[in-house]
């Protein structure tokens, strides 16, 4: 920390001050955190009465077990796909919004507001359309004589709670990649279409490297948002099924613990999302200094 | 020099047009949808124009309790309005304050405080979110505003953008207007938060839009439907078991709810932008 600055002196006031945001860290982050660190190894009665030390015995179970283990991978897929096909979508967008000469700025309204809906207001939206009873998409999908049913199809669910969730973050990737398509300077842009490059060759060789540090700060946060924020979006449209299909880590965490009472392996799970967490966050600020300005 | 190619114009265009039309495309569906009657949303396909029944949907959605909801959508709104000004208001306060005690301050152990709310930008509050339950439970918050406002409070996002914005402005402004004799509290009134407005107004706007999305921890701790948001309320209206769902209230709900954080967004648009790219979520 920067020590310059220091002032006033006043003994009180500056402990005053951070108070109010000390004591609810406090009691809102550090005593929850012990708290599932602690529980995550007892082992609790059913009746919640008596619990005991058991050890590491709460994560052997979750590491042994299938239906954590294809939560975990399902997981994986479902984060992948999320970031990948929306950050893809939203690059093309920025380019081309970049790209025009009049109506950019409606444009990039048009292209913003989807922000400002939430992740579970997204899943309802997509719900509706896929529908079996009321879904204008799943009628002409049953026009087209194809079979649509994400209540008992796996991968239809798959693809729904995908495609919803990366709906969702198009606008939040288009943002930064507006951004940082912007402090690229237009001299060198200027510089290679004089030395007689194309439109793509322009891209690909100058626009895409510079892109970098954006792209790999949207990769760290879409992926964070896949693994947490799109609880809404899972919970309107699934609920974790139909067989496990869409059963993510949050989702699996909130359905044990709430529904299934097991607080032992739930805090359990809540420990192992935090080091996911937190590694991800490391990640994120080893690379802090590259962060890109509008 | 970069030539003029008019189909690529073009092109650029047509993307841009028919990106848009994805983004917008559900939310028209569901607006259409919020102004027809439930039988002619089942009637499919529903018919891509708006109805005659925008007036009485949205009216029955505000007024009076729904049959799977036992309260109504004004309710809700109240009460996702006061959490999303809630959690705006109060992180705003105490990150201020906390901000100006740690750059403009010396005092003990304030490094390790600083350390203590560092952590928090690791966890949110998914993570976390079963003991946190816990923790509310034990102090009696279950049902109240306070306890669906507090702990999404605790985080230290704005803190930091506080400290960062105090620690552009010049020393000598401060040395001036100590000599003009202004003590702790005037500086920080009169000059500091004047100054952060900018700040201030583009963190409102991320965080109001933040506290009005919140799923999760309403979903947990309100079970009486007094405290219900907008978002637990359209998901109660969802879950009927084998009955019909309301899609002509539920559309108009989801269509309710839409608006306020996307009124945020079209006219603060700078400050959100602004907000966004500065505080990184």
């Amino acid at each position: 920390m920067i020590q310059q600055r220091v002032v006033f002196n006043n003994k009180v006031l500056p402990y005053l001050l951070i108070a109010p945001q000390v004591i609810i860290t406090l009691v809102f982050f550090f005593w929850p955190a012990s708290q599932a660190l602690y529980q995550s190894v007892l082992q609790e009665d059913p009746f919640g009465l008596a619990s005991t030390f058991v050890g590491l015995d709460n994560f052997i179970d979750i590491f042994t077990d299938e239906i954590y283990l294809n939560s975990l991978l399902t997981t994986g897929f479902f984060s992948i796909s999320v970031t990948f096909s929306s950050m893809i979508v939203s690059l093309l967008l920025a380019v081309m919004a970049n790209r025009v000469l009049w109506g950019g700025a409606i444009y990039k309204t048009l292209l913003i507001w989807p922000y400002a809906v939430a992740t579970m207001i997204a899943g309802v939206l997509w719900f509706f359309l896929f529908n079996s009873t009321a879904g204008i998409i799943a009628y002409f999908l049953r026009v087209m004589e194809y079979d649509w049913n994400h209540a008992l199809n796996t991968g239809q669910a798959m693809f729904l709670v995908i495609f919803a969730s990366a709906w969702r973050q198009i606008s939040y990737n288009f943002i930064f990649f507006l951004a940082g398509l912007h402090s690229i300077p237009p001299s060198l842009i200027e510089a290679s279409a004089i030395d007689g490059a194309s439109p793509f060759k322009r891209f690909w060789t100058i626009v895409f490297p510079l892109l970098s540090p954006t792209s790999f700060f949207l990769i760290v946060v879409n992926v964070v948002y896949s693994f947490f924020e799109t609880f809404g979006v899972v919970h309107a449209i699934t609920g974790g099924g139909p067989d496990y299909a869409t059963n993510i880590l949050v989702f699996k965490v909130y359905h044990d613990g709430v529904l299934g009472l097991d607080i032992g392996s739930s805090a359990a799970q809540s420990v192992i999302l935090m080091s996911i967490v937190i590694f991800l966050t490391v990640i994120q600020f080893r690379y802090i200094e590259r962060k890109v300005h509008y | 020099m970069i030539h003029n190619r008019p189909w690529l114009s073009f092109l650029t265009h047509s993307i841009l047009i028919l990106g848009i039309l994805i983004l917008v495309f559900p939310i028209y569906v569901t607006f259409v949808a919020s102004t027809r009657s439930v039988d002619s949303i089942l009637a499919s396909p529903m018919p891509l124009w708006p109805g005659m029944e925008l007036v009485k949907n949205y009216l029955a959605a505000l007024a009076g309790p729904s049959k799977s909801v036992g309260v109504s959508v004004g309710q809700m709104m109240l009460n996702s309005l006061i959490m999303a000004l809630g959690i705006a208001l109060g992180k705003i306060t105490i990150s201020l304050m906390a901000a100006y005690a740690f750059v403009y301050f010396n005092f003990r152990f304030r490094n390790l405080f600083f350390w203590m709310i560092f952590v928090t930008l690791m966890l949110p509050v998914e993570v976390r979110i079963l003991p946190t339950y816990e923790v509310v439970a034990k102090l009696g918050m279950l049902n109240t505003h306070v306890g669906l406002i507090l702990p999404l409070i605790a985080s230290a996002t704005a803190t930091f953008l506080f400290r960062q914005f105090f620690m552009t402005i010049p020393n000598e402004l401060c040395e001036a207007a100590r000599v003009d004799g202004a003590g702790p509290y005037r500086f920080f009134i009169d000059i500091l938060v004047p100054m952060s407005r900018t700040s201030i107004a583009a963190l409102f706007v991320i965080l109001f839009i933040y506290g009005w999305n919140q799923y999760l921890w309403p979903l947990l701790i309100t079970t009486d439907e007094g405290y219900y948001t907008m978002l637990i309320g359209i998901k109660r209206m969802l879950d009927v078991g084998e009955g019909q769902i309301e899609w002509n209230l539920v559309m108009a709900s989801t269509i309710l709810a839409i608006i306020p954080p996307v009124f945020v967004v079209v006219y603060m648009q700078n400050l959100f932008v602004k907000g966004l790219t500065e505080t990184e979520k």
